[in-house]
């Protein structure tokens, strides 16, 4: 049996103008989870249930092993949580924050700590409110590490960071990865990131699970072909043909089921492949997101 | 150990490829010596800033081409004999081909001058080879 870290199961949460409709999500230990959607997908509300903090309608959820919300305050002495709309005390120092969480967390690292304070280039006699965007960021993601949780939810961690901060964030992200215990669930829009650093990838629109799976079979899976047709020819019928755009003569496939195969399939149809082109994760997921809401409208 | 590999955003090709080209590399010019131990996959992961998921695919692949030799538990080291698979290259020959015939055609090139295309292209290879030379 796979060993999960985190494990929704038919998870939903209706709210007036919005829902969460069957929510699965499997993260197995050790690996990182990149969660992407567009603004107002679901996210942040998926992430909260994750975290107790908003009880579902219906459905099972599991984190480190601990039914959620019932166990939730067992499960978050092992969970490290930073998001955008969380709140340090702004009139308190970083080392005021740090003293005040040491206590309460039994693996708090002082050592780490101290590290991290100069791998970010924070002070920690700076008050949180002279702080920038980023280095907020940074003063609560150190916290959160400090605590060596097991698991690690990240509310878009990398959304207004400068190129150097993000850099020094993804590292840190990763360094927590060396120890194979420990798990990331990370959301984002910012798409380079988590196709840098994931291992898996959930795309998350309208409040439903659109696709999820190694980042691997993503890439390897999605391409855009152009073709050449004759006159009068006929687009060749291939599998998992999400979009055709281009134009008539010279039309581009986008498939979500691609075999190396197809271009011989092509050919024999009377086509002509002029390239197969990759897909970023970016685009990968605009097209999926594409796709999936013209089914619905159709 | 710090292996030194780059990965370039503006590449194009997939990570794991760009990871493996540079391995292979290190192997060619001998910094990574036959039977030395390499990275594990969780070390270049961390190093790289790259999931392990890609890591892993780019030694699964270096395997299948021979260039290093993977123990469960044990960590990878480099093929005692590291040497591209004939079979392998020979392939991947066969699809540039292609992808050249392909590419003539769609400019109405025939047979000959594809032909006459690649040799002027070897040639040219080959000159700015001796020109690097006396330099």
């Amino acid at each position: 049996m796979k060993d999960l870290s985190v494990h929704f199961e038919g998870v939903c949460k209706r709210y007036a103008h919005f829902s969460l409709e069957g929510i699965h999500l499997e993260l197995p230990t050790g690996g990182i989870m990149g969660f992407i959607g567009a603004n107002g997908a679901g996210k942040s509300t998926t992430i909260r249930i994750l975290m107790g903090l908003v009880h579902q309608d219906a459905g099972t959820v599991s984190v480190l092993g601990h039914s959620m919300p019932e166990e939730q305050a067992a499960a978050k002495l092992d969970i490290g949580f930073v998001s955008e709309d969380m709140r340090l005390y702004g009139e308190a120092t970083l080392a005021w924050h740090m003293e005040f969480l040491r206590p309460i967390y039994p693996r708090w690292d002082e050592a780490y700590a101290t590290s991290l304070l100069q791998r970010f280039d924070l002070r920690a006699e700076q008050k949180i409110k002279g702080l920038s965007h980023g280095q907020r960021v940074k003063a609560a993601l150190l916290l959160a590490l400090a605590r060596r949780p097991r698991l690690l939810v990240l509310d878009e961690p990398t959304t207004g960071l400068d190129p150097v901060a993000r850099v020094e964030v993804l590292d840190e992200l990763m360094a927590v990865l060396a120890d194979e215990d420990r798990t990331i669930l990370f959301s984002s829009h910012n798409t380079l990131d988590v196709e840098q650093i994931s291992d898996q990838i959930t795309f998350i629109d309208r409040g439903r699970i659109i696709d999820s799976d190694d980042k691997e079979v993503f890439l390897d899976r999605w391409r855009r072909l152009r073709l050449v047709l004759p006159p009068d020819g006929v687009i060749p019928r291939l599998p998992g043909v999400v979009e055709v755009g281009g134009s008539s003569r010279l039309p581009v496939l986008t498939t979500n089921r691609f075999e190396p195969a197809m271009v011989s399939a092509c050919s024999d149809l009377g086509a002509t492949v002029q390239s197969v082109d990759t897909m970023t994760l970016e685009e990968i997921f605009v097209a999926n997101v594409h796709s999936r809401r013209e089914r619905l409208t159709a | 150990m710090h292996s030194g590999i780059l990965i370039s955003q503006t590449d194009g090709r997939p990570m794991y490829l760009q990871i493996m080209e540079q391995i292979k590399q290190r192997v060619a010019v001998g910094e990574w010596m036959p039977g030395a131990e390499i990275p594990s996959i969780r070390e270049l992961a961390v190093e790289l800033r790259v999931s392990v998921i890609t890591i892993k695919r780019a030694y699964l692949e270096l395997e299948r081409e021979g260039v290093i030799l993977t123990q469960q538990g044990k960590g990878s080291v480099v093929a005692p004999n590291p040497g591209p698979n004939p079979r392998v290259v020979d392939k991947e020959l066969g699809e540039h081909l292609e992808q050249v015939v392909r590419l003539g055609e769609l400019l109405g090139l025939s047979e000959k001058q594809i032909a006459r295309r690649m040799k002027e292209a070897s040639e040219r290879l080959n000159d700015s080879r001796s020109s690097k030379e006396i330099a």
